[in-house]
This record gives structure tokens, sequence and C-alpha cells, in this order.
């Protein structure tokens, strides 16, 4: 067991000695977003903001305009929640290289409870043009994808979240009945009930819809041709998250019965993530539901009756 | 300095001329800046790679107008400001035209971006307002920047008194602002922002140093002086006849 957070302080160590152009951005978290060894090691290359998030950004953006590559890293709710504004129009009207990292996204913050638990950061960075957004799903995937987006040209925005989790190395593949798409730590849930599914004679398949934007198009419509239906999962509002982009995408080229899994027009609380999770609908046993709705919905289209 | 004054009174002639066109936009400010754009761009201030921003991007015709004088594009663009498929936005775009160095507008936003440079290593001047620091942002970056080695991080602050409602000290008083801003370690110096000489002395004063230019809003045209009713709105056509008679 391991966090994301870890995966993105380890790529960051890694980046310092490759890149000279990286710097990292903080506001007070250091110990808590995993920057405090990029400080010790290359203090030249870090910027200290102390707790000013919109400054933060700005001062993100004069950096990227001199040619550096800034993280800007904080909890999700501070940057990109209070810096929005920052976001949208010092860096992404200007198209600037500024990685934006949101750690402690989603439930899974837990006992900090509801302002400290970002639910909503997928839906306001997709929908700034020019921003990238990806959602690695472990530790291993959290440190590659931080070495990947140091490398693509354009403001970027990488979720984190704040518990150790499972390494998920393989996911389930048995068939084409339905095809669950997940983002984050939450994958492990999607291959527990593909997994259950399958001794239930329900045949699925698991797919990492890990980058939310660009999507990966010619994924998603080669699911929803081969299965038919989608179950997506996420731990973020419904609105505006991983499924609505991916409803958004398919309503328009190829619509499909869809199911999503996620936070339902509500905050969270505190609690354990395990607790909040599972009150609030974002469950192994909700996902299995969800997978034995929409076969029944998808063979009733078949049937011509519904 | 004559050279200085017919080049400052032909940018606010362009100033009049491309609002008047344009049909909206900020008179007031742009006017009242005309001449600390005119001494940084003609009073020999500006070397090679140095950085201009501009933080209250409203005021962007005087901008515009003062890198057309200079040759930056061709001054008949002016007369595209604020229309479709023109390079001279309603509010500055980041390298939509050459010279303009940020994205500027929405209020506080310029100083951070400024501020970002020059800790790269970029020689800096941030352009800005004095209603700018009502926003909070203004003070997280004047507080990060004072606590930093900056050398080579100019701020010009158009202390006109005049925001969209009335006068800076009825909406929100700033005073006593010079003392506000010594207290976040700043060097401050405050001049007269129609004085070429101040001007440029000011800008060319080595180290960290924030310009506090006292201006009169709309300076140029006796019935705009002073008024902060020609903030955000422009000239109509007879009016346009008149300042131009002035200048």
């Amino acid at each position: 067991m391991k966090s994301l957070r870890d995966g993105f302080g380890q790529a960051l160590l890694e980046l310092g000695e490759k890149n000279p152009k990286v710097w990292v951005l903080d506001a007070d978290v250091q110990e808590s977003v995993r920057t405090l060894e990029f400080a010790k090691r290359w203090p030249e290359r870090y910027v200290e903001c102390g707790v000013a998030e919109q400054n933060m950004m700005g001062i993100a953006a004069g950096l990227a305009a001199a040619g550096k590559i800034p993280f800007v890293v904080t909890y999700a709710v501070f940057s990109p929640g209070r810096n929005w504004d920052q976001l949208r129009v010092s860096v992404c009207c200007s198209n600037l290289n500024v990685k934006v990292v949101g750690a402690h996204t989603g439930l899974m913050t837990g006992p900090d409870g509801m302002t400290h638990e970002a639910l909503e950061d997928i839906a306001i960075t997709r929908v700034l043009p020019n921003m990238l957004v990806e959602v690695p799903r472990d530790y291993e995937r959290a440190r590659v994808a931080t070495l990947e987006i140091a490398d693509i040209v354009g403001p970027s925005y990488l979720r984190l979240t704040r518990p150790e989790t499972v390494e998920i190395e393989k996911l389930p593949n048995y068939g084409d009945e339905v095809a669950i798409l997940g983002c984050g730590p939450l994958l492990e849930f999607c291959r527990q009930a593909a997994e259950e599914l399958h001794r239930e004679g329900i045949e699925t398949v698991v797919v990492d819809n890990h980058r939310i934007k660009p999507l990966d198009k010619t994924m998603i419509l080669k699911l929803a041709r081969d299965c038919g239906a989608i179950v997506t999962v996420e731990d973020h509002q419904k609105m505006g998250g991983m499924g609505s982009a991916v409803a958004e995408f398919l309503a328009m080229h190829y619509p499909v019965p869809m199911e999503m899994i996620g936070m339902d027009d509500k905050f969270g609380e505190s609690g354990k993530p395990e607790e909040l999770l599972d009150k609030y609908g974002i469950s192994v046993i909700k996902i299995k539901e969800a997978v034995k709705t929409i076969t029944r919905r998808k063979n009733n289209l078949k049937g011509g009756e519904n | 300095m004559t050279n200085l004054d017919e080049k400052a009174k032909e940018i606010r002639r362009s100033i009049i001329k491309m609002l008047a066109e344009a049909g909206s936009g900020h008179t007031a400010g742009a006017m009242g800046m005309a001449d600390v754009f005119t001494a940084l761009y003609f009073g020999e201030v500006l070397e090679k790679n140095d950085k201009v921003i501009l933080s209250n991007g409203h005021i962007c015709p005087v901008w515009y107008a003062t890198l057309a004088e200079a040759g930056y594009f061709p001054k008949e663009e002016l007369m595209t400001l604020r229309k479709i498929n023109s390079r001279l936005q309603g509010h500055p775009q980041y390298q939509w035209l050459p010279g303009v160095e940020n994205t500027g507008g929405p209020l506080a936003q310029g100083l951070s971006q400024a501020v970002g440079r020059a800790i790269a290593g970029e020689k800096v001047y941030c352009l800005m307002s004095d209603a700018e620091f009502q926003e909070g942002q203004t003070w997280e970056a004047i507080m990060l920047a004072g606590n930093k080695d900056l050398p080579n991080l100019k701020i010009i602050i158009d202390r006109n008194n005049i925001q969209i409602s009335g006068s800076t000290d009825k909406v929100m008083n700033l005073e006593p602002f010079v003392q506000k801003l010594q207290s976040f370690s700043w060097k401050v110096v405050e001049i007269d922002g129609h004085n070429f000489e101040q001007i440029i002395a000011a800008l060319k004063t080595p180290g960290k140093l924030i310009i506090v230019a006292k201006t009169i809003p709309g300076k140029g045209v006796s019935f705009m002086e002073g008024k902060y009713e020609w903030h955000g709105k422009v000239p109509n056509k007879e009016e346009v006849e008149r300042a131009l008679a002035e200048l």
C-alpha cells in the first residue's frame, strides 16, 4: 500500500535531477503534499508562497512565461478551487505551461470533512480550454503521470488522493456485456466488482479512463460499440466529472445506456474514507447493481421493449 | 523633453481616436497614464529583454497606442481595437500583439505574474492601478515580493484615485497607502505622474522599488480631467473633436 502523493513526490525528485526547468511552488503544506524533499535539494527552484494560493498561481504563470515548468502543489480545494480565476485568466487564457497538482481529493480525504473534500476539481479544470486533466489510479501511475505531464507543453491538472491505496496492476477483462470505466484508486472497487460479477456469470471489462481531457475517444467509442453499455465510477460529483465527460461524447457519437457511480449532488462529511464512500453510494455493491441495471436496460433495448 | 511631450500628445490623440472608433472602453485611466508610458518606452528606460506587464488591463489603449508609436506594429491597426478578428483585444492577451507580455484585465493578476517573472530572473516593470489594492491577491503578491530579494522588479502604481463608482477613497479608502506598502518591506517613492524628469528618474533607480505615480485621470482633455465618469465611457463624435482640438 502506497499513496498517490508519494508517487508524485518521488517523480518530483526524478524531475529535479534531470530537468533544471522544473520548479515547485507550495502553499505551506510541503510535508503533506510531498514537496519537502524537492525543497531541500533544490531550494533555488522552490517557492514557498505561504497560505496564498491565488498569488501562487500567478507566480507560476510568470515563471512559465519565463520558460520554466512550475508545479503548483497544494490541496485541491485551494488549487484549483480557491484560485480557479487565476488558473483561468493567468494560466489558461495564455496557454502557459503550468502544472497544477491537486492533493486530497474526493471522499477519500476522510476525517477533514466537507470543506476539504474536493469533489468538483475535475469539473472545474476540464471545462477550461487548453487544460489537460489526468487522474492516476495508484502510486506508480501517479509517478509516471507526473513525469509525463512535465514533458507535455501546456497547462495540466493532476489529481491526487490522500490515503495509501493498493497498486492495481491488472484490470479484469472477462467479456463485453458491460464496460466499467473508472478513474483513480476506485479502480480497485471496479476490479473487485468485475471479479464478483464474473463468478455470478456476468462478464465485464474494466478500463482505466485516467486521461479525462483530452478523452481517449477511440477507446471509448470502441467500448461503446463492443459492450453497448457503460458504467462510470469516480470519487467526484457526477455532474461535470469523468462520467459526465464520457456521456457528453457518447451522446453525440454513439449513445449507449449508461450508469454513473459518483457523488450525487451532495457535499461530504467527516469519517473514514471507506465509511464515506459506502455512505454516499460509491461501493463495490453499487457498481454491481449498476452493471445489472444497465444490462437489463441494454437487453430491453435489443428486444425492442422498454 | 519636448520630444516626449509631443510623443505623449500623439499617444493621447491615438487613445481618443481608437476608443471613439471602438465605441466602448476605458478613457480616463488610459489618458492619465500616457506620460508614464511615454517615459517608459521613449525615455531610454527599457533595455532589450526587459518585460512590461500591465496588471490593470482595461487601460490597454494607452499601451497599444504607445507600442504602435514605438513601432511594435502598424499604427493603422489601432483602429481595430475591440473589433472581431483584431489583435487588439478589449483587455490585453498574452503574445497576441508584439510587446504584450501578459493576459490582463481581471484586477490583481498582473502583479503576481510580474513577481513570478522576476523570480525567474527577468527584469520586469509592472504597471498597475491603485484600485487593485482592494484585491486580496495584490497584497499576497506584495507580501511575497517584499520578502524576496528581487532587484529586477519595479512596480508603478497609477494613483489616480478613481474607480468605476467614484473616488477610490470613497468606495474603499486605501490610505495611508504609502505607509501600508512600506510596512510590507518595500521602498516606495511618490512622484508626479505627469513630470517626465521625475518618472524617468524613478524608473531608472536601481533596485526593487514601488513608484506611486500621482496622475490626473483624463489628463490632457479639460472636460475629462479628474472626472470618474470617464473611467468606463468613450467620447462621442462632438467630444472627440473638442478633445482633439485641445491636444
